[in-house]
């Protein structure tokens, strides 16, 4: 009976073994589930406790994704759930809603809240939330070095004594404090400690209405749910959870006509009090955010002045009225310069040992005796555009991802989207589109996942089809390549940093397309007003260098080029048949660019170009060799060991400046690559809006292109 | 002391004040109070955007940017002279 989904007896085990289809022993697997607000180091914890063995699931109907690992602790097998980042449990998002359920019905043996030692009272919102739900509790108060350095001394021990849970403080990024959190998980587990969570009292009319209905929902429900917290939801008239109850119990609570009828006496009661149902949930928010003050005043000690944080100095720079946008601007054209003078070394190094171990190929080859066709199909198709891809797209990439996520993790992006949120509002759309925006630029289809922090579903999918009008990192190599070649050709020294500007400009272009047409499907197919906004922006921390290269290396550059290289192959062995295929005295290569070509002329291509783009559908790091390729007598890529030597294979099929840069344009404005279409179908669940997500940056990519090429031919510039 | 009530996205930077009354409804409310904006919880204006909007406010230990729709429907009542 694997995953048996049936109401009424879904166990701990079963509701996580079905989210993460993965077979679990009950009887010998632990289930904890960690909770936390965002930005408390919680995935650090997580990743810290079960190391590299993770695995993630999507929950059921609902598109939050969930991580779970294992860990050992003295021999025995402990399952840990990582919920979605959620500062209550008053379930306002899906995700808030995932992190109660589970809590609530996946029958965890414990449930560890992270909190974050510098902003603690905020935090005992959650961890006063989470014990008045389930008494199996640790908290864990991450981020004592950040404290430490701030001056905020927490005394845990009477945190400890107050709450009735155990408590543990840690620094997860350097592994303090984590054997003591597993050691008082396994303590709680075992029984060893006995948990006397602190109760909550509300006022006397909320706890009148309790004591009303509580036996009674106590009878309905058995002992499976606490019913006091239980009363307590009913009477604030939680749909949401009324529903999950129903879903994950089998309890249909307000069938029972006698709960329903205590319930409407205790609201009616209520009701005379002039307690309506904001009220109720205003009062019992209040209470619990009264009591986190009451016990941070009591266990925490400050000696300093936020004010005085060196937070605040960098803040009031990198968000000032002069320098917040010039300040965005210059740290993501460094990051660009040093990709592109960076790239340029272990390019060429690379492009040294695949033009090498071409030689042995072809010599091997030509030992066993391989006929020509052959040779060059393999060879000079399949290996010659492997080879270009790898050489050319690996190094910016595998430079540019590491300083990215360096930003990302040092906490620069919040401060992006506060910076631009103010044009977003202006476009009618949501503030943290901008960091949406931001995680496109490392890969769209990570960016269209991202949109999920935005709740309202009108302005995620506007996040959602503009998400890749930013040039993703498959998409930079054509930028700097094309830069290089032809705008700052004849920079000399200067040339990466020429590139760096051009490519930095485009950015640019692409966050001023996003913003327009946000503007314009706000006003058509997706009409609106903004909705309400709130953006946490959490200190500044130290980010660990050695992580981030490993996660930027290992999860995301040899990604990416693995997808990249794995379209590359076959997409080179297809322009080589195109190419050397002839029908009717020409090659199908030239029909099918012909075909195109006085269309593509139209926009400042040719038909070549917009093939390669049609072709690089899979992914958009082969557009340039197909190119490349195409160009080639008898359709093999030509060795390019240098800039210049492309420079003049371009040159010779007619490319000007005008070309450079309308291929430019047209990458940052052309239909999404497969893998992102993928992602917006599975996001979206529709094929419309996918549909339109492929539409609406093609039509913006032929317009500007058509402005452009015709615009300058009109002026004369070509 | 003079004490003065007014919307939130009014208050100067470097300034604190208590909150009065949360006047927004439903989900936003909601979320306002997730982060412990309840009436008697001291704010301070902290940063501004380098458009003008949306403001950063110190609330319970953690830095929260707010539109300053979102800000206008909080009254709050300085707490000190306002500069």
């Amino acid at each position: 009976m694997e995953h048996m989904i049936s109401p009424g007896n879904l166990t701990g085990s079963g509701l996580a073994g079905r989210i993460f289809q993965t077979q679990m022993d009950p009887t010998d697997d632990i289930v904890i589930a960690l909770v936390g607000n965002p930005n408390t180091g919680k995935s650090t914890v997580f990743n810290s406790l079960t190391g590299l063995k993770q695995h993630t699931g999507n929950w059921p109907g609902k598109t939050v994704t969930t991580a779970f690992g294992r860990f050992v602790h003295s021999g025995k097998n402990f399952f840990l759930v990582d919920l979605p980042g959620s500062y209550s449990l008053l379930a306002n998002s899906p995700e808030e809603e995932v992190a109660r359920d589970f809590i609530c019905f996946g029958d965890p043996r414990a449930a560890v809240i992270i909190t974050d030692a510098t902003c603690l009272e905020r935090n005992l919102n959650l961890v006063l939330q989470v014990l008045e739900m389930t008494r199996q509790a640790v908290v864990c108060v991450n981020l004592m070095d950040e404290a430490k350095r701030n001056h905020i001394d927490i005394r845990l021990e009477k945190l400890s004594r107050i709450l009735g849970v155990p408590v543990v403080g840690t620094s997860a990024s350097n592994g303090q404090g984590l054997a003591e959190l597993k050691d008082a998980i396994d303590d709680l587990v075992s029984g060893r400690f006995i948990p006397k969570p602190i109760r909550i009292r509300y006022d006397a009319a909320i706890e009148a209405a309790v004591s009303m209905i509580e036996p009674y929902i106590k009878k309905a429900t058995g002992n499976q749910i606490n019913s006091r917290w239980l009363a307590l939801r009913i009477l604030e008239g939680d749909d949401s959870f009324i529903v999950a109850l129903h879903e994950y119990a089998g309890v249909d609570l307000l069938d029972a006509e006698e709960v329903r009828y205590k319930v409407e006496q205790a609201r009616e009661k209520l009701q005379q009090q002039q307690i309506y149902r904001d009220d109720l949930r205003d009062r019992i928010v209040s209470t619990i955010v009264g009591m986190a003050e009451e016990i941070s005043r009591e266990v925490l000690r400050y000696d300093g002045d936020w004010r005085k944080r060196i937070d605040r100095k960098i803040d009031d720079v990198l968000t000032s009225r002069l320098f917040g946008i010039p300040a965005m601007l210059l740290l993501l054209g460094v990051a660009l310069w040093i990709s592109i003078a960076g790239a340029n070394y272990p390019s060429q190094i690379l492009a040294d040992a695949f033009f090498w171990l071409e030689n042995q190929l072809t010599h091997l080859f030509t030992l066993a005796g391989a006929p020509n066709w052959l040779l060059g199909m393999l060879v000079e198709g399949v290996y010659r555009t492997l080879a270009w891809v790898v050489s050319v797209m690996l190094p910016p990439m595998a430079i540019f991802f590491p300083l990215f996520t360096l930003l990302e993790d040092l906490g620069y992006l919040p401060r992006v989207a506060f910076n631009l949120d103010y044009f977003f509002k202006k476009a009618h759309a949501h503030g943290k589109q901008a960091l949406t925006m931001c995680m496109g630029l490392g890969c769209n289809a990570a960016g269209v996942t991202a949109c999920r922090i935005i709740d309202s579903p009108r302005e995620r999918l506007i996040g959602i089809i503009t998400n890749n009008y930013i040039p993703c990192n498959g998409r930079f190599p054509v930028l700097i390549t094309l830069s290089t070649v032809f705008i700052a050709g004849g920079a000399g020294g200067m040339r990466p940093v020429l590139a760096a500007v051009m490519v930095l400009g485009l950015i640019t272009l692409s966050v001023v397309i996003t913003l327009v047409v946000s503007r314009i499907l706000s006003c058509t197919v997706l009409k609106g007003l903004p909705s309400s906004f709130s953006l946490e922006l959490p200190p500044y921390r130290i980010p660990q260098i050695g992580r981030v290269l490993i996660r930027s290396i290992l999860d995301r550059t040899l990604f990416v080029l693995a997808r990249a290289v794995m379209v590359a192959a076959p997409a080179g062995l297809v322009i080589w048949l195109m190419a050397n295929v002839s029908v009717y005295g020409n090659t199908l290569l030239n029909h099918c660019a012909g075909f195109i070509d006085p269309f593509a002329r139209v926009i400042g291509l040719d038909g070549y170009i917009l093939l390669a783009f049609l072709l690089g559908l899979p992914a958009n790091e082969i557009v340039i060799p197909v190119v490349i390729m195409s160009y080639m007598s008898g359709g093999a890529l030509l060795d390019l060991d240098s800039m210049d030597a492309l420079h003049q294979v371009l040159k010779g099929h007619g490319w000007t400046w005008l070309t450079a840069l309308c291929t430019m344009l047209f990458s940052l404005n052309h239909f999404p690559c497969g893998t992102t279409l993928l992602t917006i179908r599975k996001e979206t669940g529709s094929w419309k809006w996918t549909l339109i997500s492929f539409i609406v940056p093609t039509v913006t990519g032929i317009l500007i292109c058509f402005i452009v090429a015709q615009g300058a031919r009109i002026f004369g510039l070509v | 002391m003079h004490r003065l009530s007014i919307p939130l996205n009014l208050l100067p930077i470097g300034c604190a004040a208590r909150v009065k009354q949360i006047k927004a409804k439903g989900n936003t409310r909601r979320r306002m109070l997730d982060l412990g904006l309840v009436a008697g919880t001291e704010v301070e204006a902290v940063l501004r955007s380098p458009s003008g909007d949306p403001t950063a406010y110190y609330i319970r230990g953690a830095i929260i940017a707010l539109r300053s729709e979102e800000a206008s429907n909080i009254l709050v009542e300085t707490t000190g002279e306002l500069r």
